[in-house]
């Protein structure tokens, strides 16, 4: 089982590489999409404590807003916007994915040095986790385009999740799915503002929104 | 019984949503409010009436308080709303600064996230649990984003956009600091209750001390970015600037108190555990970059309504300051809470009135504000010293009983940082105020040559709409009652609140 588990948190590091090193849209919503069914997967392996209806819905909620519904509302995005990849982000890919290899080495630092108190938590749940969501954060900080900010909130959001199942025992249903909810809600919102900026401005580009600053 | 004040304006939104006609929309909204606000009014008056729903809802003194603030204002800005709504809602309308013509979005939706937007701040003051206040304040950001978009066009667009994205990764942030937080909670102890509030602090002395303080900081990021404290405060004079009057006067007012009130909770926890001392210390920090950040944009700002934004940021310094502090301040803080939204409110409800009256938001172009549009002008004055803390109005107590707490610390430091920021701004504020009220007389434009047809038609009275000075009117009233008068209630409730964030 371990053997399993392990494979998968490395299969979910990969796919943030891969977030990281594609410059077309498809290509990184196929990254998302991914981790999600990955991640979905996670509380099946796990072993954790908690009847197993529970544990089923969860990846079965779990599988079916990030595996499938996000992917599809993204690809609406890129369709309706028309955008094929992304063309000039402000730090490029191969330095992108160098500084993707130092978030690893860092999370993989700090990760065996946090011990949860839980016994029997896999050695890299923790640094898979924060590797996620710090490649999350460097591709909303280091892209232009608004979808592809969307999709590095829904890696950081991922890379959380996976966190929040080292600690699983504490999290109730209720909280887990209120929490799924508002992911979700917050990518639609984000989706319907990219419409919304791409008809607007013709371009989905973040870093041209730069009107609004103090003036004397 | 709890749930009725979450559940009411819920149910009110889908309805507003699916009716079409604009009169009844109105009416609903502003019954949901005047309903919801009596709920809240025998809620003070009869808490046994409303018992705690399991574990997860109950309304302690703190969450009252704030609930109090919220849903009174709220109910002041639905009326606004309708003579807001009569006046801009369905038509298109030519962009007052720029001059290209845009729509607005459909009143049903922007109703129905207005009563989406309270029920979800409710949840926010009944929650008991760390998981679902996490879900309370992401929803209002969720909520509350298509309100900043009312006018479709690219300002409110960016801002929006803005919006959605720093608060959605601030938020992420607090979700992981909420796990960090149940990471210190012991194994074996387990069980759904375990993140409540309750069970924390029953159970504080066996937390993991690292995790919790870890937790903390994230936590403080997290909500930190939603209540505008600098440096994380970079969405918010964008959103309050582009933002519908009463928007901004909600966000302000009511919204950035939720975020408050999510990190006094986890103050109180902390301060169980024994680490009350350090969540002060980073928070006294936190307030006084506020307050110096704020002070140093609001010197010099051309826009009055951004100027508005960052005197938010400043006062949620001055809250910060206040809990970081203790003692004396808690309470100060809790009741400048109070006097902040109240006077803010007023002052972004009447940035609206100058702004239709003007069609600018550059304060150098706005002369004469006394003479074009006299209430408003003069509730614009009164607005101003009573948010720079000038008696009689409230903040002037409250501030003063945060310098109290600053003195009797004995740390001189912040005494000096804490009155000289209050100053600056306070210098800052006073110069734009006396050139937007006064200013452009008649005779002197006429000497200076300026063209004789135009003068009558720029300096002449407008007009102004019962609804839209009679919502701030209200506000500055209580306002100023409080300066001179804390009825007994209030203070009580104010004194139970400050006790619940622990003595350490």
């Amino acid at each position: 089982m371990t053997l399993w588990i392990e494979s998968f948190l490395v299969l979910l590091m990969i796919t943030s590489l891969w977030l990281l090193g594609s410059s077309r849209l498809l290509s990184c919503i196929a990254a998302v999409s991914v981790q999600g069914v990955l991640l979905a997967a996670l509380p099946l392996l796990l072993g954790i404590d908690a009847p197993p209806w529970r544990l089923f819905l969860q990846a079965g909620v779990s599988l079916g807003l990030k595996g499938i519904a996000f992917p599809l509302l993204l690809l609406r995005a890129v369709r309706s916007v028309d955008a094929r990849r992304e063309m000039e982000p402000l730090v490029g890919y191969s330095l992108s994915l160098l500084i993707g290899v130092a978030l690893l080495a860092g999370s993989l630092a700090a990760g065996v040095r946090m011990p949860l108190p839980a016994a029997g938590t896999p050695v890299l749940l923790v640094p898979a986790a924060m590797f996620t969501a710090l490649t999350g954060l460097f591709v909303i900080v280091g892209r232009r385009s608004a979808i592809v900010q969307a999709m590095g909130y829904l890696a950081m959001e991922n890379g959380i999740a996976a966190f929040g199942l080292a600690i699983a025992e504490q999290e109730p249903l209720l909280v887990e799915m209120g929490t799924l909810l508002d992911a979700f809600v917050a990518v639609f919102v984000m989706g319907i503002t990219i419409f919304h900026i791409n008809r607007e401005f013709d371009h989905i580009d973040a870093d041209r929104l730069s009107t609004l600053k103090d003036s004397p | 019984m709890i749930l009725l004040p979450v559940l009411l304006p819920a149910a009110a939104a889908v309805i507003a949503f699916i009716i079409r006609a604009h009169l009844p929309r109105r009416i609903l909204l502003v019954a949901v409010a005047g309903t919801h606000a009596a709920l809240v009014g025998w809620l003070w008056l009869e808490p046994s009436r409303f018992p705690p729903l399991g574990a997860w809802m109950a309304l302690d003194s703190l969450g009252a308080l704030f609930l109090g603030i919220t849903s009174l204002l709220f109910l002041v800005v639905s009326v606004y709303a309708v003579g807001f709504l009569r006046r801009e809602s369905g038509s298109t309308s030519a962009d007052p600064e720029e001059g290209f013509l845009f729509d607005n979005t459909p009143e049903a939706l922007f109703t129905a996230c207005l009563l989406g937007f309270l029920s979800t701040m409710t949840l926010v003051t009944v929650s008991r649990h760390f998981g679902l206040l996490w879900v309370a304040i992401e929803a209002t950001t969720l909520v509350s984003a298509p309100l900043i978009h009312y006018h479709r066009h690219h300002r409110s667009l960016e801002a929006t956009w803005k919006y959605i994205l720093l608060c959605s990764v601030g938020i992420a942030v607090a979700l992981l600091g909420t796990y960090f937080i149940a990471a210190a909670v012991p194994r074996g102890s387990g069980g759904i209750t375990s993140l409540t509030f309750d069970r924390l602090i029953e159970r504080a002395s066996q937390l993991d001390v690292r995790w919790l303080k870890a937790g903390f900081l994230l936590l403080l990021v997290g909500y930190g970015t939603k209540m505008g404290l600098a440096p994380l405060h970079a969405w918010l004079p964008d959103a309050h600037s582009e933002a519908p009057p009463l928007v901004s006067a909600l966000l302000s007012g009511a919204l950035l108190n939720c975020a408050f009130l999510a990190i006094l909770r986890i103050l109180s926890v902390c301060a169980a555990a024994g680490l009350g001392p350090f969540g002060r210390q980073i928070l006294l920090v936190f307030g006084l970059v506020s307050m110096a950040v704020a002070a140093g944009l609001i010197i010099g700002q051309g826009d009055y309504k951004r100027m508005l934004a960052y005197s938010s940021v400043e006062h949620m310094g001055i809250l910060a300051v206040g809990i970081g502090l203790g003692g004396t301040g808690d309470w100060g803080a809790l009741f400048h809470a109070v006097n902040h939204s109240l006077t803010k409110a007023a002052l972004f409800l009447l940035a609206g009135n100058i702004l239709a009256a003007y069609g600018t938001k550059k304060s150098a172009d706005v002369e004469g504000a006394l003479r074009r549009i006299p209430v408003t002008g003069a509730l614009w004055i009164a607005g101003f010293f009573a948010i720079l803390g000038a008696p009689p109005f409230g903040a002037f107590s409250s501030e003063l009983a945060i310098l109290r707490a600053a003195v009797s610390s004995g740390s001189w430091v912040v005494v000096v940082l804490y009155s000289l920021l209050l100053a600056a701004v306070f210098a800052g504020m006073i110069g734009v105020l006396v050139r937007m009220a006064q200013g452009g007389k008649p005779s002197a434009a006429r000497a200076a040559g300026g063209l004789a047809a135009d003068l009558p038609a720029a300096t002449a009275r407008r007009r102004e709409p019962v609804l839209a000075v009679a919502a701030p009117t209200v506000l500055l009233a209580l306002t100023g009652g409080l300066g001179i008068f804390v009825p007994g209630f209030l203070n009580r409730a104010i004194a139970q609140a400050a006790m619940l964030l622990g003595i350490s």
